[in-house]
């Protein structure tokens, strides 16, 4: 059984109707704990030594943030910077986290099929989390795919609905363990391979 | 109005305005100045005030009775009581060693035992009005030698009414009281008869005080009339000081009792602010009448029996200060201020001495040499303070300057001097120390520069607005100062000084109020630090996240107050000039605090923050 960690950062997290929905509910899942960073350092002072224990407890990773202007709200930056020290998460004798499971779960103003070569967006959004994937490679732990939820603002109640229930699904799934990686990574996003597993289970 | 009173204003204001600056700028007190004031223009030099000196002196012992209602004011009960074994204690050693000993010399030089009991009484008290200016004006009130010194003085203000109360006894045993003098209702009385009308008078004023003045003022503070309070206020301390002269009382006796009643009132800072311009410019008077009453003639004819008189009193009165200061446990700097700020006769021996000759119990030339004695007595004291603080206390006590293993401070080795470490400054330093920078610091607390020498910290002992400690400390090669006086005014002098004599250095400065912010602004000065405004708005996020907001949300809010109201400071401050420039300052106040809600209103960020708007994003 995994326990997962949920990084949560979000600036405006009480206007945010999508990620509180998401949210909401999430931390009576057994084994998933949130760790609500903007809450807990307003004043980006973040504790390392806190955050590495509560690392050090997790076996799943969740970088949850809003996607705005391509990439993390600044504390998460601030929280890669200074959590993920050389010597305990990579370079030598860095291996605290080898062997975790990572991976990011955003929301996504814009629509799916906008992010990709040509169209307005010109990227995939897999090319725009790049860091967060070579971070993930340096610190020796596996990642997979985003978990993403597309065209925030343009969501109906029944589609939030829907996306509030794949990631319950697939924060429970990841406790469950016994995860197929090599399948799982063949997928581009999360959500296409949950959807995969339901239809032939 | 008669010519001669406006004439007579006019000297009197202008010695104040003349000397009182002069001494200032010379780095003596206030009191000083005011006295040295009095003696030029006094019979003996410019003569523009001749025997009608007296005159005034009656005049201007109000300021001594206001100031005395102010005290009273400043006295509330669970204060007292909290230092009522310091009160008791060191009031009941310096009055009882000072009386026994004068009465004793006095006695071998040929007085009757009555008179010198009584004189005894008389020269045992110290000058609450020098004293407290003295110690306010060098920011030492709140140190040991500070409280010690209250304590002292107010033990002796609250026993001058027994005293009072006695010495019709005394001349009752001696002498036949006799009438005449200054008018008394009680004077024909047999002395316990008016020891008996003294403390029904005492009493009177207290049950005047719980059942008269406070409804009255609530009846006054009703009308909601600004002037008519303070008009209420000086009533109030004038009908009292009148009714105790009627009955042959000390007012200014009258006017404390007044005061503490008061203080457990809930206009007890209203009455305080209203009263506190008036008892200024009536105390500086009166030291102006004491300079202007010394009688030099009396001096010039007896001058080796007044200065044996001066000096044996001070002598006398300095030796049972200071045990009085080692018994309680003063460091050697603390107990010499303590010692030489105390050690001259006061103000009430001027009562007590007329009221002695009133009763005949001393001659009237002794008299005259005691009053004589004590007005150069009060005149020498600030000269005392400074000899104390300038030859003594350098040599014998807390030194000046760092012991020597410091060694001479190396060029650019401090880099930032703090003056001023209480509870501000002392944050300051120990951030600074905490990341390695060592300040070089200023303080005036004797004990407190014994500590922070302990704890190795480089500091520097005296009043940091003076210039020769300034440079001792480096203010020609450092590049910082830190002005942490908790004093506004000292401050604000220390800040003037430095701009004017060490433009090298950056002067970052405390400050208590917006009205002060103002005020150094227009002077120029760029680095404010305003007490007030970082921990309210602090604490005003942490109401905002008790209240269920985000706490980045809630930080944000904070830091944008923040970066408006320094903003809305530096705009008020231009526009403060074009209004009517004399307002009174609390008025001042509430005007501020009106446009600022006003502007507030129209413009003050709030969480309309259009970033990071999931809703409308468009990533």
């Amino acid at each position: 059984m995994n326990k997962v960690l949920i990084l949560f950062a979000h600036p405006r997290f009480e206007k945010s109707r999508n990620n509180r929905a998401l949210l909401a509910g999430v931390e009576k899942v057994e084994g998933v704990t949130i760790n609500d960073l903007y809450e807990q350092y307003p004043d980006f002072h973040v504790d390392v030594d806190r955050e590495k224990s509560l690392l050090t407890e997790h076996d799943v990773l969740v970088w949850h943030f809003p996607f705005y202007m391509y990439g993390a709200p600044a504390l998460l930056k601030q929280w890669m910077d200074v959590v993920l020290e050389y010597g305990w998460a990579r370079g030598s004798g860095g291996d605290a986290l080898a062997g975790k499971i990572v991976f990011a779960a955003v929301t996504v103003g814009g629509a799916r099929d906008s992010y990709a070569s040509g169209r307005h967006h010109q990227h995939t959004l897999r090319e725009f989390l790049l860091p967060f994937a070579q971070t993930a490679a340096l610190c020796g732990m596996i990642h997979l795919p985003p978990f993403a939820v597309h065209g925030t603002y343009r969501l109906t109640d029944r589609q939030l609905d829907a996306h509030v229930s794949s990631y319950h699904r697939l924060l429970k799934r990841m406790t469950a363990g016994g995860l197929p990686f090599e399948s799982i990574r063949s997928y581009d996003y999360l959500n296409d391979w949950l959807q995969n597993e339901e239809e032939h289970s | 109005m008669g010519s001669a009173f406006l004439q007579d204003a006019i000297i009197y204001l202008a010695a104040a305005v003349i000397f009182v600056p002069v001494a200032k700028r010379l780095g003596m007190g206030s009191v000083l100045g005011y006295l040295a004031g009095g003696i030029i223009i006094g019979p003996f030099f410019l003569g523009f005030v001749g025997q009608e000196g007296k005159d005034i002196m009656h005049f201007a012992e109000f300021g001594v009775v206001m100031m005395l209602f102010l005290i009273g004011l400043e006295l509330e009960p669970a204060y007292f009581w909290r230092m009522r074994k310091m009160i008791l204690g060191t009031g009941i050693l310096q009055m009882g060693a000072t009386t026994l000993l004068c009465f004793l010399a006095l006695m071998l030089i040929g007085l009757t035992w009555q008179a010198a009991l009584a004189c005894g009484l008389a020269l045992s008290m110290s000058s609450t009005a020098i004293v407290m200016q003295t110690l306010r004006e060098k920011g030492l009130t709140k140190t040991e030698s500070g409280k010690s010194s209250f304590a002292v003085l107010l033990f002796q203000d609250i026993s001058v009414i027994p005293v009072l109360a006695l010495l019709p006894l005394l001349a009752a045993a001696g002498v036949k009281a006799a009438s005449g003098g200054r008018a008394g209702l009680i004077n024909h009385w047999s002395g316990w008869g008016q020891t008996l009308v003294l403390l029904a008078a005492a009493n009177a004023v207290v049950l005047a005080g719980y059942f008269i003045f406070v409804p009255f003022l609530r009846f006054i503070a009703r009308i909601r009339l600004r002037e008519l309070f303070t008009a209420a206020a000086l009533l109030i301390v004038i009908a009292t000081a009148y009714l105790m002269i009627l009955v042959g009382l000390s007012p200014a006796l009258g006017a404390f009792l007044a005061g503490v009643v008061l203080a457990n009132s809930e206009f007890r800072h209203e009455l305080e602010s209203n009263i506190e311009p008036f008892k200024g410019i009536l105390l500086g008077l009166f030291f102006i009448a004491v300079g202007a009453s010394i009688n030099f003639k009396l001096i010039i004819d007896n001058p080796l029996k007044i200065a044996g008189l001066v000096c044996g009193v001070i002598v006398i009165k300095s030796l049972v200060l200071y045990a009085t200061g080692r018994v309680s446990g003063l460091s050697f700097d603390q107990n010499m201020i303590f010692t030489v700020g105390l050690g001259q006769v006061g103000e009430f021996a001027f009562v007590l001495f007329a009221f002695i000759a009133q009763l005949k119990i001393l001659t009237a030339e002794w008299s005259d040499m005691m009053m004589g004695a004590t007005a150069i007595s009060m005149t020498v004291t600030p000269l005392l303070l400074m000899v104390n603080e300038r030859l003594i206390l350098p040599f014998f006590g807390t030194k000046k300057a760092p012991v020597e293993k410091d060694g001479d401070l190396i060029k650019g080795e401090h880099p930032v001097i703090i003056a001023g470490f209480g509870n501000f400054g002392g944050t300051v330093g120990r951030f600074l120390r905490a990341n390695g920078v060592a300040a070089t610091i200023l303080d005036n607390d004797s004990d407190r520069v014994e500590v922070l020498r302990r704890m190795g910290f480089t500091v520097f002992y005296g009043d940091a607005t003076r210039l020769d400690i300034l440079k001792s400390a480096g203010a020609d090669e450092a590049g910082i100062l830190i002005a942490a006086i908790d004093s506004p005014e000292i401050n604000g002098d220390l800040i003037d000084r430095v701009c004017r004599e060490f433009p090298n250095l950056e002067v970052m400065v405390r400050v208590k109020s917006r009205e002060d912010a103002y005020e150094l602004l227009d002077a120029g000065v760029k680095n404010l630090y305003r007490e007030s405004l970082d921990t309210s708005v602090r604490l005003g996020v942490d109401v905002l996240v008790k209240l269920g907001f985000r706490r980045y949300a809630a930080l944000r809010a904070g830091q944008k107050f923040f970066k408006y109201d320094e903003e809305a400071l530096r705009t008020l401050a231009e526009h403060r000039h074009d209004r009517d420039l004399y307002i009174f300052k609390t008025r001042e106040q509430i005007e501020l605090q009106e446009q600022l809600l006003a502007i507030d209103r129209e413009k003050v960020p709030h969480l309309q923050d259009a970033a990071w708007d999931d809703d409308r994003g468009d990533s």
